[in-house]
């Protein structure tokens, strides 16, 4: 059985609106099912407002869902009362992208990854300090930093952070919403091997979600494609990578820089007419699936 | 400009805090022989209509000053900060019933709401201490509201809920944490404004009742004597120029210390 089941989930927001006007309405997520083994990383990849992100915090119920159902374990996590859901958030964590805004700069390092012990109620003072700096040993955080403020950290000593706050009430499960998207390029490759590490070391399964291609391949086990609110290509990494279907997702690989200066570039502009959205997944080969 | 400020309204301050305690005469004794003098070396500032000590009044009203300003604006400003961040937190019904009410105070101009509440509670310092603070809360409201509408997105704020924090807890460790700069402009600004009002409603006699000394109700008591004894509004009418100056000039520093933008 999967780890994570998502089901025809759907979020619709309404903008505008007013007495008089009826709002538009925005389908940021539209009738996306996937589902996560455990201990897999399941790449979920798209351009900007293609609903990834949504995706993602729907998962964790950061954003309430409009329709469809997530389920955890065999649980639906959608129908958990508050209580539960408190005690379900021990198992499932998010990463965010972006180091600076993710960590409140009024708090010190410490105070940002014990917040979770705090919150859960979990352990003495002394334990949980034990636990911190523990936690900071786990990331490569020097534990001599435990008192400093967030501004006083680099991009990537940041992400560790939030890295260490989301791995302190020792989760399954982790989004990692475009973790390394904001680091600079030396740096991702270090924050992404430490994501390898712990994923080995820890049993972790992710949800990566990313607009980095090269990034999806190297780490994910499956990817699936989001376009517009909806799942357009889904498969096992290696099989979408080498036959992409979906003329969306043969745009987007297209679009990969390639490091040879004199190699051919052959990039596919994607044209919205030669889509059609109402396509359902259908399955091209062994678990590889496209809207076409 | 803070520092300008800041100077102005601790020398004030000490002022209301030791003067009453230092100077030889009591602003309530009355020599009606030496009704309307004018400044001389044993009554710096002159004496009143009534014979009183002119200086000794000054600094007695300027522990009134004071305690309208910090009583208004302490409780507005925390009343403002809380309300403001549920209604910007929860949203939904908290929301409407909150910014309805703010809305409503708003399209009232604030000083003649205060002055229509007075005058139906009965002219008393609690009444003008009640009257201003249900007028002030309102710009502490809307203002935290906007901030925390900005908050509760914060990728922060969401790392707090995805960690399972309730949302009191996100409210007071993460919310309202990044209003507490601009609450505290306002606040300066709010001192200002309250000292202000209070001169106005005792000035209208709707304030501060005889005897007790207040910058407005000696305002009003030279009224009368505008023009043969200018002293009588001279002193008070700068003790209220210089504080509310004061305390503008802390709320404008503090708000471009706050600002990087114009800091």
């Amino acid at each position: 059985m999967a780890l994570v089941d998502v089901s025809h989930l759907v979020k619709r927001f309404v903008r505008g609106g007013g007495l008089l006007r009826r709002g538009t309405t925005v389908n940021a997520v539209d009738d996306v099912s996937f589902a996560i083994d455990e201990g897999e990383t399941f790449g979920l990849v798209g351009e900007s407002g293609s609903g990834k992100t949504t995706t993602g915090r729907c998962l964790l119920r950061l954003i309430e869902p409009t329709a469809g159902s997530v389920t955890f374990r065999g649980e639906d996590v959608l129908a958990l009362s508050r209580a539960r859901m408190r005690l379900a958030r021990r198992d499932m964590q998010i990463v965010f992208q972006d180091p600076y805004s993710s960590l409140n700069p009024r708090m010190r390092a410490r105070q940002i990854v014990e917040e979770p012990l705090v919150i859960h109620g979990l352990g003495a003072k002394e334990a949980r300090l034990e636990r911190v700096a523990e936690l900071f040993r786990l990331v490569g955080l020097d534990t001599a930093h435990l008192e400093r403020y967030p501004h006083e950290f680099s991009g990537g000593q940041r992400q560790r952070i939030g890295l260490a706050r989301a791995l302190a009430l020792n989760p399954s499960f982790l989004v990692l919403d475009e973790p390394v998207s904001a680091l600079d390029v030396s740096v991702q490759a270090q924050v992404v091997n430490l994501l390898l590490d712990l994923q080995q070391q820890l049993k972790l399964t992710y949800l990566f979600i990313a607009h980095d291609l090269r990034l999806v391949e190297h780490i994910s086990n499956r990817v699936a494609v989001m376009y517009l609110g909806k799942i357009v290509e889904t498969g096992p990494t290696a099989a979408l990578f080498a036959s992409p279907q979906h003329p969306y997702t043969r745009a987007l690989l297209s679009a990969i820089p390639v490091a040879d200066p004199d190699a051919h570039k052959r990039r596919i502009v994607l044209d919205p007419a030669s889509v059609n959205r109402a396509a359902p997944l259908r399955e091209i080969a062994a678990g590889h699936w496209a809207a076409i | 400009m803070l520092w300008v400020g800041a100077s102005i309204v601790t020398v004030a301050a000490l002022a209301a805090l030791v003067g009453p305690l230092v100077t030889p005469f009591d602003p309530a004794n009355q020599q009606l022989a030496l009704r309307l003098d004018g400044p001389s070396w044993t009554h710096l500032f002159g004496l009143d209509e009534l014979g009183r000590d002119i200086l000794a009044r000054v600094l007695a009203g300027a522990r009134i000053s004071f305690l309208v300003g910090i009583t208004v604006v302490s409780v507005s400003a925390v009343a403002g900060t809380l309300l403001g961040a549920v209604a910007g937190y929860f949203g939904g019904v908290l929301d409407d019933v909150i910014s309805r009410a703010v809305d409503v105070l708003l399209a009232f101009p604030g000083l003649l709401l205060a002055i229509a509440l007075v005058a139906v509670l009965g002219p008393s310092l609690g009444n003008v201490l009640f009257a201003l603070t249900i007028i002030g809360w309102v710009g502490y409201a809307r203002l935290v509201r906007g901030q925390v509408l900005r908050a509760r997105e914060f990728e922060y704020v969401q790392a707090a809920r995805a960690l399972g924090a309730g949302a009191l807890r996100v409210l007071w460790r993460h919310v309202i944490p990044t209003a507490v700069p601009t609450v505290v402009v306002q606040a300066a600004l709010g001192m200002a404004g309250a000292i202000i009002s209070e001169a106005a409603l005792s000035f209208l006699g709707l304030g501060v009742q005889p005897p007790t000394p207040s910058w407005g109700t000696m305002l009003n008591g030279g009224r009368a004597h505008l023009l043969d004894a200018p002293h009588l509004t001279l002193f008070p009418g700068l003790a209220i120029a210089l504080l509310v100056l004061g305390f503008n000039f802390v709320g404008d520093g503090l708000r471009d210390l706050a600002d990087p933008k114009r800091g």
